[in-house]
């Protein structure tokens, strides 16, 4: 067993800043990560071209490597042996943890909500078609529909716009009326505006009050039926990305027991959480982007090497609002929460349509019954959208924390070497 | 801004090439590698995901329980639609694993 004063799990902007602060003021600090290489989802591929905010993450990186912040890429945490421990697990081996404090940044997911097609070939998430374009995809050529709601689109858009992809539509749900207040509200905030007008300019068919109600094809996507000022049509194309806005990866915080609280982690003003010396940074408080990320970490990270934290207070505040103003801007239409039909699948793994679910009063009556949320994905797809179709809660995770070998889940603790 | 991207692009590189997962040649990068899915040959750029030398192929990486195709969603490891057998190994989620050559994909 390997012990260090602060274990941060996540190595996003707001883990790598946590990580970096914590060791910067002394502290031993190891940052685990699931991903091949640090960086979260917002610098996945930081060779590409499109990478956002590379200069942030050069800083972050350096910083990583001076204050010699060890790094645990490629390893998962599966349960909490004992307090104050934490099993983690990587292709090869397992190790156990000690940490006098640990921050969680665990960071945000796409919210996907079910509709007929959805299932097909070519569907997929809007920051999860740019991911697999980072990651290899030729986009150049192809026909991209994106639909859902929230910034990440236009983002997605002008990248995918950028490696030569003819974006065939742009479908956000959120009303122009919506739109139009969000930007006002930006005007506080120029650098956030700029950021969106660069991406407009980019991007063609952006439509507001818009989206996909079906996906067409055989095996593989079509075309898809986009709703649109009132009236329907269709749209050919070879991939969708359809994403609405962001949920926080709450299953480690809930897993240690953290309270949550309107959909987030609850945090005091120095990130910590309801659990002694578990501290929280990042979109698992609120959904807010790289900005809202840095300061939140650098307050936790600071916070767990018990320095002063109070002059990140305003600033962190600026963020704050911008992540509620974002939560007011995406909330959902009534219509996207209930485009799945009764053959619809719901739970993708266990392909469970919706009309066995009819009845159900809990997602715990629904996962005894129809396998609803029991599949590998652990209820992380469907959790989501249960909860908007019939307003069912997670609230019970249990350990393993992601899907584990049983000889990680039998070891004991002496037999465990961190490699 | 164009010189910090371009400096940062070498940088991945000469941490890529540090690492040995690239060869020491100046066209690395449009290099290609050949693997198999499914028994098939399928030859991929050098440095793409599993997950989308699967969708180049035009392959699903798993066949649901009710025999839909699927293939990735989320693209950062948390739906599990992209897991397939690689080399012998079952479901590996195939969008974080990087391509190498003669890699053996099976669907699952």
């Amino acid at each position: 067993m390997t012990h260090f004063d602060v274990v941060v799990i996540g190595a996003g902007p707001a883990g790598m800043t946590a990580a970096a602060a914590a060791a910067e003021s002394g502290c031993r600090v190891a940052l685990v990560d699931d991903n091949a290489a640090a960086g979260g989802q917002i610098w996945r591929g930081m060779n590409s071209a499109t990478a956002s905010s590379p200069r942030a993450y050069a800083d972050l990186i350096d910083r990583i490597k001076h204050a010699a912040v060890e790094v645990e890429s490629g390893w998962r945490v599966i349960a909490q042996p004992a307090a104050g421990v934490l099993r983690i697990e990587c292709d090869e081996n397992c190790a156990d943890l000690e940490y006098e404090r640990l921050i969680l940044a665990t960071g945000a997911r796409e919210r996907f909500l079910p509709f007929p097609g959805w299932t097909l070939l070519g569907v997929m998430g809007a920051g999860g078609l740019q991911a697999i374009v980072k990651a290899g995809l030729p986009i150049a050529g192809k026909r991209v529909v994106l639909a859902g709601t929230g910034p990440l689109l236009l983002a997605v858009a002008a990248a995918l716009r950028k490696r030569g992809a003819r974006i065939a539509g742009v479908f956000e749900q959120a009303s122009f009326a919506r739109a139009v207040r969000f930007g006002c509200e930006l005007f506080l905030q120029p650098g956030k505006l700029i950021e969106g007008l660069g991406y407009r300019a980019g991007t063609l068919r952006y439509r507001f009050g818009s989206w996909v109600t079906r996906a067409h094809g055989d095996s593989r996507l079509e075309a898809v039926t986009v709703v649109s000022g009132g009236s329907t049509h269709e749209v050919a194309c070879d991939y969708l990305g359809c994403g609405y806005h962001l949920v926080p990866n709450l299953e480690l915080p809930r897993l240690l027991g953290c309270r949550i609280d309107g959909g987030y982690v609850m945090v005091d003003a120095a990130q910590r959480t309801s659990v002694e010396n578990i501290y929280c940074a990042g979109e698992l408080t609120g959904i807010g982007g790289l900005e809202k990320a840095l300061v939140e970490g650098q307050i936790a990270g600071l916070a767990t090497a018990g320095k002063t934290v109070s002059h990140l207070f305003a600033r962190r505040e600026r963020a704050m609002r911008f992540a509620r103003r974002l939560d007011a801007f995406c909330a959902l239409r009534p219509e996207v929460c209930d485009l799945a039909d009764g053959q619809t699948f719901i739970c993708r793994c266990e392909d469970v349509p919706r009309s066995a679910l009819s009845g159900m009063r809990s997602w715990r009556e629904a996962k005894l019954h129809t396998r609803c949320g029991m599949g590998p994905c652990q209820g992380r797809i469907c959790g989501a959208a249960v909860e908007i179709l019939f307003g069912w809660e997670n609230d019970s995770i249990r350990p393993p924390g992601a899907p584990a070998r049983v000889a990680t889940l039998a070891a004991s603790t002496q037999e465990i070497s961190a490699r | 801004m164009r010189t910090y991207t371009s400096l940062y692009t070498i940088m991945t590189r000469v941490r890529r090439r540090i690492r040995g997962e690239i060869a020491m040649t100046v066209s690395a990068s449009r290099s290609t590698i050949e693997l198999f899915i499914n028994g098939r040959g399928v030859t991929v750029p050098d440095g793409v995901t599993v997950a989308a030398a699967m969708l180049i192929s035009g392959d699903a990486c798993r066949v649901s329980v009710s025999g839909q195709k699927r293939g990735p969603v989320c693209g950062m490891g948390i739906c599990m639609e992209c897991c397939a057998t690689v080399d012998g190994v079952q479901h590996v989620r195939t969008c974080l694993l990087e391509a190498r050559p003669g890699m053996e994909i099976v669907t699952e």
